[in-house]
């Protein structure tokens, strides 16, 4: 029960976008046609989970023993940079398919804030390791979820006369803020 | 501190371990001619070939997936490059080019100021825009500033003006217009357009046999753009220069200008814009669709072979054509004089055909030289008959000619031959149609000492252009009209004149024509020593009878059968048009046919089949129902420079002139361009003043 809180809180309540904020570079830069953004959603699940394994495990095991808890920061970037770098050479060898459909977005998830932010959050959180797995998944959905909403609305807004003034990254932040007071709603549903 | 800084270079050090070992275990051999190709290209990043920017589309040309031409922005060059660096055979890009689809600019009336932001969509918002006409252009220059290559400026009249050879195609004016006016259109679909009646289309462009988009040629000699007229004309026109000098311009009888003062002179300006080209002695390029691998043979070289083989050659396939004679031109060569049309001038028109790739054979004969059967065995895909009506009709007074009579075409080509031709004494000519002056003004100018035309009707039902018997008359031809040949009167075998009667005219019959009836005891006799038969050709088709020869039905007027639709004969493979077809005709119509052939022998190759052309217009729109036309002024028709009297007898000079530049663009003024769908009475009004005080 308490996972099941877990996931929809954070795909709902803590929007990792609409409530945190985080990772703000590409909802903006790649969610301008739907197709994109979804490419974007599914690696953005993909690395994060992955990159919270890695990065609880050097926190638990490296950092918290030596005492170099105020290391993770610095830690994190390093150990999230290597991972997806590695994470493309790989895939690009291995599977061409997947490379084809995630491969331009992996680089940029690099310096994604809503990865570090999922990392340092399941620290921050206490997580144990399944709690974290979970956490870093359903909140890397929630940052789908809500790039996906946020693509769609663009692309209506593409078609529709916005005033000269407004065009482009404008409305876009306004209609994020809409969208970012719509799931307020949610506020307090959980703890 | 030293195990925090041992831990983090430790853990940077693992990952860089990682990574290099990593790069090289799965390592991906990219294929180096992406890169290469990623060079050729010219790095816009545009998305115009439909692919995620240039490197996009240079993995997939490596891949196969894109044609070496998928970039839209390179057009030719950079595809042959790219085609000559992946070692492929060039496919030629087909140019195409945006077209507007308005020509009103500032005539719609408003409906309303509009002052808002200078953008088209904008200015859509309110109520469609500002413009009581739902079509039209609004003017503010979206297009313009749409286009990234500058092939897009806004023109005096309000209208955006297209430079054929910076665009590229893109279509991002397409997408930025609000009005949806602007239309990619490749030379193909235009080639293969004929009219219809869902299209508002001016009277003029309705009679022209060859539908020539004649407000828009005159509209861009009115903006001093000669080269854009001239490109213009020759989408429906292969020979402009001999066209502007011998057509009998049906398209000015239609003329709406007509209704206030004098037709606008459109074969002048014509003939102003196609002798503009040859002056300036470069030629305009004209654009050839990629080879299609298809074989045609067109056999016969006068204006229905030529223009065939100019639109079969645009469309891509290669065109071999045949010629009896020893230079090509047909009827337009041998047939008219020098002083109508000069030959040098004809072989400037033929040169730019032929400069397209079109291959010639000349001085061979069909049914003497080779067979259609032979054609077909040297891999014609279709053959097109366009053999003319080459053979004189005969009065049939006498069994055996005497000495001194001739028909009309081989008078006619004696001077071809040999222009130093010279006659003696007097001079008859028999007949009313073009033929018969060009015999009568060819005799006189050839020593003769008088030349009289007989003709058995009227001047009225003469079918020869107003134009030549006006000029015939000034240089003094005698006319004989109501009067019929009835008998050579010989001294020995020479001709020593000619016995006439007198006619009366009766009941109009089919023709429309007043049927003429001999008027007893009124014979006379005419001396004269030479004497023209000029009453009508038809086609030479004794070819049918020779061996090698698919059996093709003919008509009872001797001319060969086709479906008018399509003009395929019963063979298949074999077309037919112009004279040979239709019996003799006008130039213009020659012409025409040899686009509508193109288009019929275009389908059959790469089809199969001919699709029927939807609402095809063949009669004209009805005639106006004003009596006069509110806001234009009558001005006078300019006149072209004729020769004077003295130096037009004894040589062959060429009697009218070109006008110049100012009297072409007074003449394009004139022009009301109808077929538009927006007309501003005041606005109009406003603006003849204002050419009234610029001209006056």
């Amino acid at each position: 029960m308490d996972l099941f809180l877990l996931v929809i809180g954070s795909i709902f309540v803590n929007n990792i976008l609409l409530a945190q904020y985080l990772g703000n570079c590409p909802f903006c830069g790649v969610s301008k046609k739907l197709g994109p953004a979804i490419g974007m959603g599914v690696a953005v699940i993909f690395v994060s989970t992955l990159a919270s394994i890695f990065t609880w495990i050097v926190y638990h095991y490296l950092l918290e023993p030596q005492g170099l808890e105020y290391l993770k920061t610095l830690v994190f970037i390093l150990v999230i940079a290597a991972l997806v770098q590695f994470v493309e050479i790989f895939i690009k060898k291995q599977s061409k398919g997947l490379y084809d459909s995630l491969g331009i977005f992996l680089p940029l998830i690099t310096t994604n804030c809503a990865v570090m932010g999922i990392a340092l959050l399941n620290i921050k959180h206490g997580f144990d390791f399944v709690e974290m797995i979970v956490f870093s998944a359903s909140s890397a959905a929630g940052f789908a979820l809500a790039i996906l909403l946020f693509a769609s609305v663009r692309e209506r807004l593409f078609i529709s006369s916005v005033p000269v003034a407004m065009r482009g990254t404008a409305i876009a932040l306004v209609t994020a803020g809409v969208m970012s007071l719509a799931f307020m709603g949610f506020a307090g549903m959980t703890n | 501190m030293l195990i925090p800084a041992m831990i983090l270079g430790g853990i940077a050090v693992i990952a860089a371990v990682g990574l290099g070992v990593a790069a090289r275990v799965f390592y991906v051999e990219e294929d180096p001619r992406i890169k290469g190709i990623l060079d050729l290209l010219p790095g816009a990043n545009c998305g115009g070939c439909g692919m995620a920017g240039c490197s996009a589309c240079a993995a997939a040309i490596v891949e196969g997936k894109a044609e070496v031409n998928a970039c839209v922005v390179g057009q030719t060059e950079v595809a042959r490059d790219i085609a000559a660096f992946m070692g492929m055979e060039m496919q030629d890009n087909e140019p195409q080019v945006a077209c507007p689809d308005c020509q009103g600019g500032a005539r719609a009336t408003r409906k309303y100021e509009y002052g808002g932001f200078d953008d088209c969509r904008a200015a859509m918002l309110f109520y469609h825009g500002p413009l009581m006409c739902d079509h039209g252009c609004l003017g503010l220059g979206t297009c313009v500033r749409a286009c990234q290559f500058g092939a897009i400026t806004m023109g005096d009249a309000g209208l955006p003006i297209f430079d054929p050879a910076r665009c590229v195609g893109c279509g991002a004016c397409v997408r930025a217009c609000p009005k949806g006016i602007i239309s990619i259109i490749s030379e193909t679909t235009k080639i293969l357009h004929w009219n219809r009646y869902s299209e508002c289309l001016a009277p003029c462009r309705q009679k022209c046999p060859a539908q020539v988009n004649v407000p828009k040629y005159i509209e861009h000699i009115k903006n001093g753009e000669f080269e854009l007229a001239l490109l213009t004309v020759k989408e429906n026109n292969p020979l402009p220069l001999s066209t502007g000098r011998v057509c009998p311009e049906p398209c000015s009888l239609a003329c709406r200008r007509q209704i206030e003062d004098e037709p606008v002179a459109i074969n002048y300006l014509k003939r102003f814009a196609a002798d503009y080209e040859m002056n300036s002695g470069k030629r305009l390029h004209v654009p050839v669709a990629p080879e299609t691998g298809k074989k045609v043979t067109v056999v016969g070289g006068g204006p229905a072979g030529l223009s065939a083989a100019y639109y079969l050659r645009r469309l891509g396939h290669s065109v071999t054509l045949f010629e009896q004679m020893p230079d090509l031109g047909g009827m337009l060569r041998y047939g008219i004089p020098e002083y109508r049309l000069p030959k040098a001038i004809l072989d400037w028109d033929i040169q730019g055909i032929l400069d397209l790739g079109v291959k010639v054979r000349t001085g061979v004969s069909l049914g003497r030289d080779f067979t259609l059967d032979f054609l077909r065995a040297e891999g014609a895909d279709a053959i097109f008959l366009a053999v003319g009506a080459w053979r004189d009709r005969e009065l049939g007074l006498a069994e055996i000619k005497p000495d001194g009579v001739i028909s009309g075409i081989k008078f006619l080509e004696l001077f071809q031959e040999d222009p130093l031709t010279r006659v003696k004494g007097h001079a008859i000519v028999i007949g009313g149609g073009n033929t018969a002056i060009d015999a009568a003004r060819t005799s006189l100018r050839a020593g003769a000492e008088s030349v009289t035309i007989v003709y058995r009707r009227s001047r009225d039902e003469m079918p020869a252009n107003p134009v030549e018997i006006v000029a015939a008359e000034e240089e003094g031809i005698q006319f004989r009209f109501l009067c019929a040949p009835n008998r050579f009167i010989t001294e020995g075998d020479n001709l020593a004149g000619l016995e006439v009667l007198g006619m009366k005219l009766g009941e109009p019959d089919s023709d429309g024509r007043r049927r003429p009836f001999p008027v007893k005891g009124t014979e006379e006799v005419i001396p004269c020593e030479l004497l023209v038969e000029a009453v009508g050709q038809m086609p030479d088709l004794d070819f049918l009878e020779k061996d090698g020869m698919p059996t093709l039905p003919t008509t009872r007027w001797n001319t060969i059968d086709a479906k008018e639709e399509t003009l395929q004969t019963d063979v298949p493979y074999i077309f037919t048009g112009g004279d040979c077809f239709t019996g003799p005709g006008l130039m213009v119509e020659a012409i025409s046919a040899g686009r509508f052939v193109a288009r019929s022998i275009h389908y059959y190759m790469t089809e199969g089949e001919i699709p029927p052309i939807e609402q095809r217009q063949t009669g004209l729109v009805p005639e106006s129902i004003f009596d006069s036309l509110v806001g234009v002024l009558p001005r006078p028709k300019v006149h072209e420079p004729v020769v004077s009297l003295e130096d037009r007898l004894g040589t062959f000079k060429e009697v009218e002139g070109t006008i110049d530049e100012e009297d072409a663009r007074y003449e394009a003024r004139r022009c009301l361009n109808c077929g538009t769908y927006c007309y501003d009475q005041e606005l109009e009004a406003e603006r003849a003043e204002d050419a009234e005080s610029i001209a006056g």
